[in-house]
């Protein structure tokens, strides 16, 4: 029997420049003011990278680094760190930076996902979130009230749910 | 900006729009034809709402080999979710909503 997969598709358009996405994106002192979580990698094709709670420090996501070309596309693989061994488990995280006009459109492109597994819901939940508070950092220096500080994210609920369980 | 939420206001002002949005919900990524079965809507009809949707971007698209694909796109609703929603309020809120959701399953 062949799993049900699934995909989503996340895009918001940013007054800002492709370098200061990729930026926001990579370099962990930015990511932790609107996502409360860095994203740590040497960011070259085939290094690993880590999702970070930026309170505790815990490693919530890792994965590797598929494609690099900064500022306009990064491919993660995207695995929770207690599931790496199981390579159905890995997920796909794509970033596209362009410009358009006088704006920066995000594309995130999260596929290879089990369909209905926690995974998809938690990030469906989590995408539309951060991506907002992204825009709002960039655009106005400050990140949305609703996130900063948040120790809430979506990925730590699903490592209290598994440790839970 | 504000142009921008307009755009979503309005597109979002529509019954046959936003039961475009709760099908991609339903399922992700799904081409025009496929929207359009089962809907009594013209082909011409549907495209029109999803060009209106794209524009105000609450619909993404993705290219797939010939097949272009249609995501529902949540972020701007979440812009403006966030914008009359404190971080505080938020728990107190999804509260309300699940005690409506559980009271209006028990009247079923």
């Amino acid at each position: 029997m062949t799993q049900a997969m699934t995909e989503f598709v996340y895009t918001t358009y940013i007054n800002s420049t492709p370098q200061k996405v990729w930026d926001a994106i990579t370099n962990p002192e930015f990511a932790r003011q609107y996502w409360g979580h860095g994203n740590i990698s040497s960011w070259k094709a085939g290094a690993k990278w880590e999702h970070v709670n930026d309170k505790t420090g815990n490693v919530m996501m890792t994965g590797e680094v598929l494609e690099s070309h900064p500022p306009s596309r990064l491919v993660l693989s995207w695995v929770s760190p207690d599931k790496v061994a199981d390579r159905s488990e890995h997920s796909r995280v794509t970033f596209e930076i362009e410009l358009m006009d006088s704006l920066v459109r995000l594309n995130v492109i999260h596929d290879q996902l089990k369909a209905g597994s926690d995974m998809a819901k938690g990030i469906s939940r989590g995408w539309p979130r951060v991506l907002s508070s992204m825009k709002t950092f960039l655009e106005t220096g400050r990140p949305l009230d609703t996130w900063a500080g948040d120790s809430q994210s979506c990925a730590s609920k699903e490592k209290a749910k598994e440790q839970a369980a | 900006m504000v142009a921008d939420e307009d755009k979503v206001f309005k597109a979002l002002a529509d019954a046959s729009r936003r039961q475009l949005l709760d099908r991609l919900r339903r399922k992700n990524g799904q081409t025009l034809s496929e929207l359009c079965e089962g809907h009594d809507m013209s082909r011409q009809a549907v495209t029109k709402h999803l060009n209106l949707l794209e524009e105000a971007n609450l619909v993404a698209t993705a290219k797939k080999g010939r097949e272009k694909l249609h995501f529902l796109n949540p972020v701007p609703i979440n812009e403006i979710y966030m914008r009359w929603i404190g971080k505080f309020e938020q728990g107190r809120i999804q509260a309300l909503h699940n005690l409506k959701q559980a009271l209006q399953e028990k009247d079923q």
